[in-house]
C-alpha cells in the first residue's frame, strides 16, 4: 500500500509549533528587565558565571534571553555583528535597538514558519536613552512577534505572575536598589502561589545595567560586594558608582571592590562630551 | 532563502564560529574591507601621507606621540590630522603612510578588538592584538604594491608582563617587537637619532613624554613632511600614554607646556646639545 500524504491544517501546524516553543521556554528560569531612574536593569536567575543570559550588544543596547542557550547565543552573536557592522559602515550613533529588533523579528518569524523546528527562545532588546523618555524595550517571541514594552518585561518559565506583580508595583523613577529588590523578590516567588518563596542570593543572580550616565559603552555587569550592597535593604548604596573598578583588566563588571579615579574612554579621539552632538537615536 | 524573506538577518550573521569582525565582513560584504577593493593596474595615486610617529617606553608603561601634518607631494594636505588612535583600553596605534587607508584600517582594528571583547567576553592578549593588526597589513599588500602603503606602529600595556610593549610592522605584514623606543614615518630617521641620545632606562611618564616631543621636534627640524610645533595655531602633537590604568590622551594644555619647554630649550641651541 502506498502511503497517503495526510492533511494538516495550517492552524494546527502553527499551533503545534507554538506549543512546542512555549514548552521549551517554560522550562527555563525567568528574566526580568526593568527601567530605573539611571537606566535599565536586567536581572536573571542564573548560577553560571560564564554562560550569560544578559549581554552587551552595542554602546547603549543590551540583549536578554530565555530558552535554549545555543539558539539565543546564536542570535546574540548575530546582533553584535549587526550592530558592529552598522556602526562601522555608518556611525556609532546610527545603531538603534529598533532596527535590531526588526531584524530579529524577521529572523524569528522566518525560522518559525520555514524551518523544521522553531527557536525555543524569547528575547529582549533594550536601548537606554539620554533621558528616561528615550528608553526603549522590545520583547520578541519565538514566532517573530515584537512588542514595544513600557518600563518592564518578564519572560521565561513563570513570567505571568511576575508580569502581573510588576504591573502593580513598578513605578517610574525607582532607584537601582529598589528596582533590583523588586525584581529579585518577584523572581523568588513560588509560581503556583502555594509553596514557600525563595530568597535568591547574589551568587544565584546575573545582574547587569545599561547606565544612562556613562560615556560611550554603557553596559556593565554587577557582581560581588556591590551587588550584595545594592540588594541589602540596610545598606544605603542605591546606584552603581560613576567609574569602573580600579583593578587592571576587562572593565565590564562592577564589583565595588575599589573604584578608579577617572575611567578611560577608548576609541574616541578626545574625551566624550555628554549630551554633545551625539544625537538621540 | 535569504533574499526572499525581507529583512531577515542574512546567513553570515547566524553562522557560528568566528569572533573576528574582519572575517565576518569579508564573508558578508567584502567591499567594506580596503584590501578587497581592486585598483586598476599600473596607476599610482597622489594621496595624503601621514608622517612621523614615535613611541617611548618608561617604567610601567609606554607613550606614543605623532605630529599633526599630512602631506601630498610638496603640499601640506592637513595640518591638524590625528595619527595616534586608542584602539582599546590598553592599546594604541600610530599610523604612517597613505592616510585614508591607514585610518580605515585603524577603524576596522578598533571594531575588531571591541567585537572580540563582546563575543568572547574577554580582552584579547597583547600579542593577539599585534598579530591581528599584522594580518590586516598583510592583506593590504596588493594596495601597498601600487603605492598605497600603510606602516603602523602598535603599542600596548601587557597586563600579564606588566609593562609597555612596542610592535613595528613592514608592508608585508611582518611584525617585530621593538625595545625601549621606536619611530616610523618619513621623519623616523631623525627621531630615532634623537631618542638614542635622550632616552634612558627608568624614565617616568613625564620624562617619556618629553623625550617623545623632543624627538618629533628633531624630526620636524630635518624632515619637511613632519610638522613642527605650531605655536601660532596652538596645534600640538597627539600624545597618548598607556599604563596599568589604561590608555588616555594627554590633555592639550599638558602637551602645550612640554612643547613650550622643548622650544625654549632649543632657543640659541638648535641642535639641543647638552
Amino acid at each position: 500500500m502506498t502511503s497517503m500524504p495526510f492533511y494538516v491544517s495550517p492552524e494546527q501546524l502553527m499551533k503545534d509549533r507554538a506549543d512546542f516553543a512555549r514548552k521549551g521556554i517554560a522550562r527555563g528560569r525567568s528574566v526580568v528587565v526593568l527601567g530605573y531612574d539611571g537606566g535599565i536593569a536586567f536581572v536573571a536567575e542564573n548560577p553560571s558565571r560564564s554562560l550569560h543570559k544578559v549581554s552587551e550588544i552595542y554602546d547603549r543596547i543590551a540583549f536578554a534571553a530565555v530558552g535554549k542557550y545555543n539558539e539565543f547565543e546564536n542570535l546574540r552573536v548575530a546582533g553584535v555583528r549587526y550592530a558592529d557592522l552598522r556602526g562601522y559602515s555608518y556611525d556609532r550613533s546610527d545603531v538603534a535597538a529598533r532596527g535590531l529588533a526588526n531584524a530579529y523579528a524577521q529572523t524569528l518569524g522566518t525560522v518559525f514558519t520555514q524551518e523544521s523546528k522553531p527557536y525555543e527562545v524569547e528575547i529582549v532588546v533594550a536601548e537606554v536613552g539620554r533621558t528616561p523618555d528615550g528608553d526603549q524595550i522590545y520583547r520578541l517571541t519565538y514566532d517573530g512577534s515584537v512588542a514595544d514594552e513600557h518600563g518592564f518585561v518578564a519572560m521565561g518559565g513563570a513570567a505571568e505572575p511576575i508580569e502581573e506583580a510588576l504591573q502593580e508595583r513598578w513605578v517610574e523613577g525607582l532607584s537601582l536598589g529598589d528596582a533590583l529588590a523588586l525584581a529579585v523578590e518577584l523572581l523568588g516567588k513560588d509560581p503556583t502561589g502555594n509553596g514557600a518563596d525563595r530568597q535568591l542570593s547574589a551568587d544565584q543572580l546575573e545582574v547587569a545595567v545599561l547606565d544612562r550616565n556613562r560615556p560611550r559603552r554603557t553596559f556593565r555587569r554587577i557582581a560581588g560586594p556591590l551587588l550584595e550592597r545594592l540588594l541589602s535593604p540596610a545598606d544605603p548604596t542605591s546606584d552603581v558608582p560613576a567609574t569602573d573598578d580600579d583593578s587592571p583588566g576587562h572593565h565590564d563588571v562592577l564589583t565595588g571592590d575599589s573604584v578608579r579615579d577617572a575611567s578611560t574612554n577608548p576609541e574616541t579621539q578626545r574625551p566624550d562630551v555628554l549630551d554633545g552632538d551625539d544625537s538621540e537615536s | 532563502m535569504t533574499g526572499s524573506s525581507g529583512r531577515r538577518l542574512p546567513d553570515a550573521f547566524l553562522a557560528p564560529g568566528s569572533s573576528s569582525f574582519t572575517e565576518f565582513v569579508g564573508a558578508h560584504d567584502p567591499g567594506l574591507l580596503p584590501s578587497r577593493r581592486p585598483l586598476p593596474p599600473g596607476t599610482t595615486l597622489d594621496a595624503p601621507h601621514g608622517t612621523t610617529i614615535v613611541t617611548v617606553t618608561y617604567a610601567g608603561g609606554v607613550v606614543m606621540a605623532g605630529d599633526r601634518r599630512a602631506t601630498m607631494g610638496s603640499l601640506i594636505a592637513n595640518r591638524d590630522m590625528e595619527k595616534v588612535f586608542l584602539t582599546d583600553e590598553y592599546s594604541a596605534v600610530g599610523i604612517a603612510g597613505t592616510a585614508g587607508i591607514a585610518i580605515e584600517l585603524v577603524r576596522l582594528f578598533q571594531v575588531e578588538l571591541e567585537h572580540y571583547e563582546k563575543i568572547e567576553g574577554a580582552l584579547m592578549s597583547l600579542e593577539g592584538k599585534a598579530n591581528r593588526l599584522a594580518s590586516m597589513i598583510r592583506s593590504n599588500l596588493g594596495l601597498a604594491m601600487q603605492g598605497l602603503t600603510v606602516v603602523p606602529m602598535f603599542a600596548g600595556y601587557d597586563l600579564e608582563a606588566n609593562l609597555g610593549r612596542i610592535f613595528s610592522y613592514d608592508v608585508t605584514g611582518g611584525c617585530y617587537e621593538e625595545h625601549d623606543h621606536h619611530s616610523v614615518g618619513s621623519g623616523s630617521l631623525f627621531a630615532r637619532g634623537s631618542m638614542k641620545k635622550t632616552w634612558h632606562a627608568g624614565l617616568d611618564r613625564a620624562g617619556a613624554v618629553s623625550v617623545a616631543v623632543e624627538a618629533l621636534y628633531d624630526a620636524a627640524d630635518d624632515d619637511s613632511a613632519t610638522g613642527g610645533p605650531d605655536v601660532s595655531r596652538r596645534i600640538w602633537p597627539t600624545v597618548a600614554s598607556l599604563d596599568v590604568d589604561g590608555a588616555a590622551f594627554l590633555p592639550d594644555d599638558d602637551v602645550a607646556s612640554v612643547v613650550e619647554a622643548v622650544v625654549a630649550a632649543r632657543n640659541g641651541n638648535p641642535g639641543g646639545a647638552r
